[in-house]
């Protein structure tokens, strides 16, 4: 499966998963700071009607 | 009549994205894993470069997204200064930290790249070193937006810094271009264009780009919404503060 | 405006102003140079230009936070902005101001600071040249970082992170012209780019930089 790297396997193996790392935490910080936001609006909102 | 204005309302661009987002989110992360798949594990080697050419399908994406990245700010910072809509100011900073992200990914994987092709990790090549100063770019645009308070100030402020930095970034990569050819003259180390590539090497990496560009639309609509709605619940507390 | 230009000077020159406080930093900063790349008065030679271009910038960037600052804090900034005088030509004045109080002095010192670091013969011309053909675009983009960094607490840091990449170009053609001059080449080219961004940045600068004080200001 895995394919023959040679001599280089090093660098392309790390390089990919620096860039995917990154991508994906990004990703992760984005989607976690997207929800916080959502959850509090919603309680803010949600505070404002009742009061009225 | 459907006006592209109509989507800088903010309840409106988050309902409409709300709608777009699954899709275009899907659409990415198939895109993106099925170049990467299709590029690390289906092409051949380079008889020059070995199998360090892989890691064209991250750096040349990431690198031309670096660079649009910036541009999308700026059309985003022109576009609220001229016409003042929120959506857009704040779009420009959901971008910002992506296109760091992206510059950063260009400047590692150019690095480790550089180091078996070049024998050296880091070469004051033009164009390196115009994204490094890219990078810095976006750092000082980024601790700009964070230390701020005012909301429409700090808009105002980085649009403005996002109009001065960009002639000065354009006036870098030409003055970086100048500096070095003023070092070693006639010792250039271009990185292969596109076309110079083989089609083997071309087709997936036109669908990581397109991977990469799908990525970046993506998380825009979703750092773009958490702004407005981080806005919009600080504007309802400043409200209750004042009602009580 | 002339009395705003005096008031300026002033105050930058009367104690605790900072006048000479640039100075004694480029100093310093070419002093410790030899401290860290050690004593060798050829490798020294090589490099004089670029550490005196480098040092004078660092001079510069150390002053810009006080361009402002005082004002915004009396509130004088905010009397600027209701006087008559354009705020285009005032923030004009502000930045000649310190150029006058900081990046002239430094211009005058490199040539005896680069009898320090050993700088060829024939850099002294083109290094006091280039100095003051790049020395007003450095106060000119530094006033706008200034404007934008007004109303933040503790902005020092934050300035430097916004006004460094600006500097890019001219620290680049300044230094080029100053290496080629010690070097004894043609340095017509780099030093014609650096007056063009010289003049770019005084004619077009003081927009934004009068933009963002107004935006400060609000």
């Amino acid at each position: 499966m895995m394919p023959e790297l040679g001599k280089y396997e090093v660098e392309v193996l790390s390089s990919y998963a620096v860039s995917i790392l990154l991508i994906v935490a990004l990703v992760v910080v984005s989607i976690l700071r997207s929800r916080k936001a959502r959850a509090a609006l919603d309680e803010v909102e949600k505070r404002g009607r009742k009061h009225g | 009549m459907a006006s592209i204005w109509e989507y800088a309302n903010p309840k409106k661009f988050i309902a409409t994205t709300d709608k777009l987002l699954p899709w275009v989110s899907a659409l990415a992360v198939a895109t993106l894993v099925s170049g990467l798949i299709w590029g690390f594990f289906f092409t051949p080697e380079d008889y020059k470069q070995g199998s360090t050419v892989k890691i064209i399908y991250l750096h040349v994406p990431a690198a031309l997204m670096a660079i649009n990245a910036w541009m999308m700010m700026l059309v985003a910072s022109l576009v609220w200064i001229v016409r003042r809509h929120h959506v857009s100011a704040l779009a420009a900073r959901a971008a910002a930290p992506i296109g760091a992200m992206m510059t950063m990914i260009a400047l590692i994987t150019g690095a480790i790249w550089g180091q078996p092709m070049w024998g050296t990790w880091w070469e004051w090549d033009p164009r390196l070193t115009s994204f490094l100063i890219l990078f810095l770019f976006y750092l000082g645009y980024m601790a700009l937006w964070s230390a701020i308070e005012n909301d429409d100030t700090a808009a105002d402020l980085t649009s403005i810094l996002c109009l001065v930095g960009s002639v000065f970034a354009l006036l870098s990569r030409y003055a970086v271009n100048f500096w070095n050819q003023g070092l070693h003259q006639g010792a250039s180390l271009s990185m292969d264009k596109e076309e110079h590539v083989a089609d083997v090497f071309y087709y997936p990496l036109l669908v990581c780009i397109a991977g990469f560009i799908l990525l970046f639309v993506a998380l825009v609509f979703l750092r773009t919404q958490t702004e407005i709605r981080a806005r919009r619940t600080r504007a309802l507390l400043a409200r209750e503060r004042l009602g009580q | 405006m002339i009395a705003l230009l005096i008031r300026d000077i002033r105050l930058a020159v009367r104690a605790g102003g900072g006048f000479g406080l640039g100075l004694a930093f480029f100093l310093i900063v070419v002093a410790l140079v030899p401290f860290g790349v050690g004593p060798q008065s050829a490798l020294l030679a090589k490099i004089a230009a670029g550490i005196l271009w480098l040092g004078a910038l660092l001079a510069c960037l150390l002053s810009l936070d006080r361009i402002f600052a005082l004002d915004w804090e009396d509130g004088s900034l905010d009397l600027l902005a209701t006087a008559p005088v354009p705020m285009e030509a005032a923030v004009s004045v502000k930045a000649f101001a310190h150029w006058l109080t900081t990046g002239l002095p430094l211009v005058l010192a490199a040539p005896v600071f680069g009898l320090l670091l050993n700088l060829p013969g024939p850099g002294y011309g083109p290094l006091v040249v280039s100095l003051l053909l790049g020395t007003p675009a450095l106060s000119v983009i530094g006033t706008f970082g200034a404007a934008l960094t007004v109303g933040i607490k503790r902005g020092g840091l934050l300035l430097s992170l916004l006004v460094l990449p600006l500097y890019v170009p001219t620290l680049i053609f300044g230094a080029e012209v100053a290496r080629r001059g010690a070097e004894e080449m043609a340095y017509h080219t780099p030093l014609l780019m650096l007056a063009g961004i010289t003049c770019g940045a005084i004619a077009l600068l003081p927009f934004a930089s009068a933009a963002v004080l107004r935006v400060n200001l609000r």
